[in-house]
């Protein structure tokens, strides 16, 4: 919109710490979008190694996993999948009309959801694959 | 709160037909009165500032009219708290007390006439519907986010309006009942959009909505509402919920909205927006789809 003057960030993200959950649910869900539309492409790269060979895909996926880097990763990579799915279940029931009034704490409880999946992930993620 | 201040009553009846020596001791009088009125001004402002039970209020100035005020600023206004005061009440104090260039809109002080809508501590709210007790200090009060300011807390609505008026927000039909019959609603349709008709065209929804700030051309939470509340009327018929649907399906419709309930958080009448839009898309999506 047309200004007639520059009010700047103080309109929108300078304000975040006055976000509600609706907003936060929002930005987060573009987040992760993005996220895991970055992820789709490593994903089919790495995959496409199978194509040369069996061994080159093999070897590719030792050497990346045992990278601690990659491990880290990987859970932040189950952190962004885990709340895109249940942010975008609450979507759908927003979607659906049902349950509008309680939409702030469907968002929470997708939050804290992700959390506890996330730590429960770690030990499994860190301690990598032994093939 | 009345909005003038009883004290500054001045006699101007006295200027003509007298001597010249009298007028210039008038003319003192005058100058002397209005010294003492400002010290008084300046002693009770800075009482104001001092005391517990005052509010300090950061007011957002712009004037590109005056030279000194073409840059944003914020002045700060230290107000005597009274039980129940509101942040309008609290905006007439200063306007009345110490700036009388304050510029703000305002009507019914009640929450019907949607004109005081201000952007207070970050959110939109109605001035005269926010208690000043709820609010921490410094009150920071700001125009309307997204939209041109005119002066100080006033901002352009004429594009909130156009919004407005693109949905036809009138009733209409083309199934009148016969002559002296009353076009009777049931109370189960009535029911259902009670709560859209409680809009008061106060702006703050739009105002807050990050798709209407970014897409000049969406029509608002208000508008889409509007058109909810007449879509929604089982009096206007078929014909005329297919020609309102029409106008919402569009691009800048109901598709835009990302259900951010940015509306729905700050509406002062509590509307169920996001509600209603997505209520209405789905009727959008009824409407469109075809089995066959």
């Amino acid at each position: 919109m047309s200004q007639s003057y520059n009010r700047g960030l103080i309109e929108d993200f300078g304000r975040w710490r006055e976000f509600s959950a609706g907003m936060w649910a929002w930005i987060f869900h573009k987040f992760t979008g993005w996220v895991l539309v970055g992820y789709l492409f490593t994903h089919i790269a790495v995959l496409s190694t199978a194509l040369t060979s069996e061994a080159a895909y093999t070897t590719t996926i030792q050497a990346l996993e045992s990278l601690l880097v990659v491990r880290i990763l990987e859970v932040g990579l189950l952190a962004v999948a885990v709340f895109h799915i249940l942010n975008g279940l609450r979507l759908l029931f927003v979607d659906l009309g049902v349950g509008l009034e309680a939409q702030d704490k469907s968002f929470y409880a997708s939050l804290i959801l992700t959390g506890v999946i996330v730590v429960a992930s770690v030990p499994t993620f860190l301690a990598g694959v032994s093939i | 709160m009345s909005t003038q201040v009883p004290e500054q009553v001045e006699d101007e009846s006295s200027a003509e037909s007298v001597s010249p020596g009298k007028q210039k001791r008038d003319a003192k009088k005058r100058e002397r009165a209005e010294r003492l009125q400002e010290q008084r001004e300046a002693e009770a402002a800075e009482k104001a500032r001092t005391a517990d039970d005052t509010y300090h209020l950061k007011v957002f100035r712009y004037d590109p009219e005056v030279e000194g005020k073409q840059e944003p600023r914020f002045d700060d206004f230290y107000v005597p708290y009274k039980q129940g005061m509101t942040v309008l009440d609290a905006l007439m104090w200063a306007r009345d007390h110490y700036d009388s260039s304050l510029t703000f809109r305002h009507s019914c002080r009640q929450a019907i006439c949607g004109s005081d809508a201000l952007f207070v501590n970050g959110s939109q709210r109605l001035g005269c519907k926010t208690q000043l007790s709820d609010l921490s200090e410094p009150v920071r009060v700001e125009p309307l986010p997204h939209a041109d300011v005119v002066k100080d807390l006033v901002v352009d609505m004429e594009h909130f309006y156009d919004q407005m008026e693109a949905v036809e927000p009138y009733f209409q039909t083309n199934s009148l009942p016969d002559e002296d019959e009353e076009q009777r609603q049931t109370r189960e349709n009535r029911e259902k959009v009670k709560m859209s008709t409680r809009c008061i065209w106060c702006s703050a929804c739009m105002s807050s909505c990050n798709i209407a700030a970014g897409d000049n051309e969406y029509l608002g939470p208000a508008a889409i509402n509007k058109a909810y509340r007449f879509a929604m009327d089982e009096r206007e018929g078929e014909e005329m919920k297919q020609r309102r649907l029409e106008i919402l399906e569009q691009e800048h419709g109901v598709w835009r909205c990302q259900t951010q309930f940015s509306c729905t958080e700050v509406c002062p009448k509590d509307i169920p927006l996001t509600e209603h839009i997505q209520e209405l898309k789905r009727e959008a999506i009824k409407n469109n789809l075809k089995f066959w």
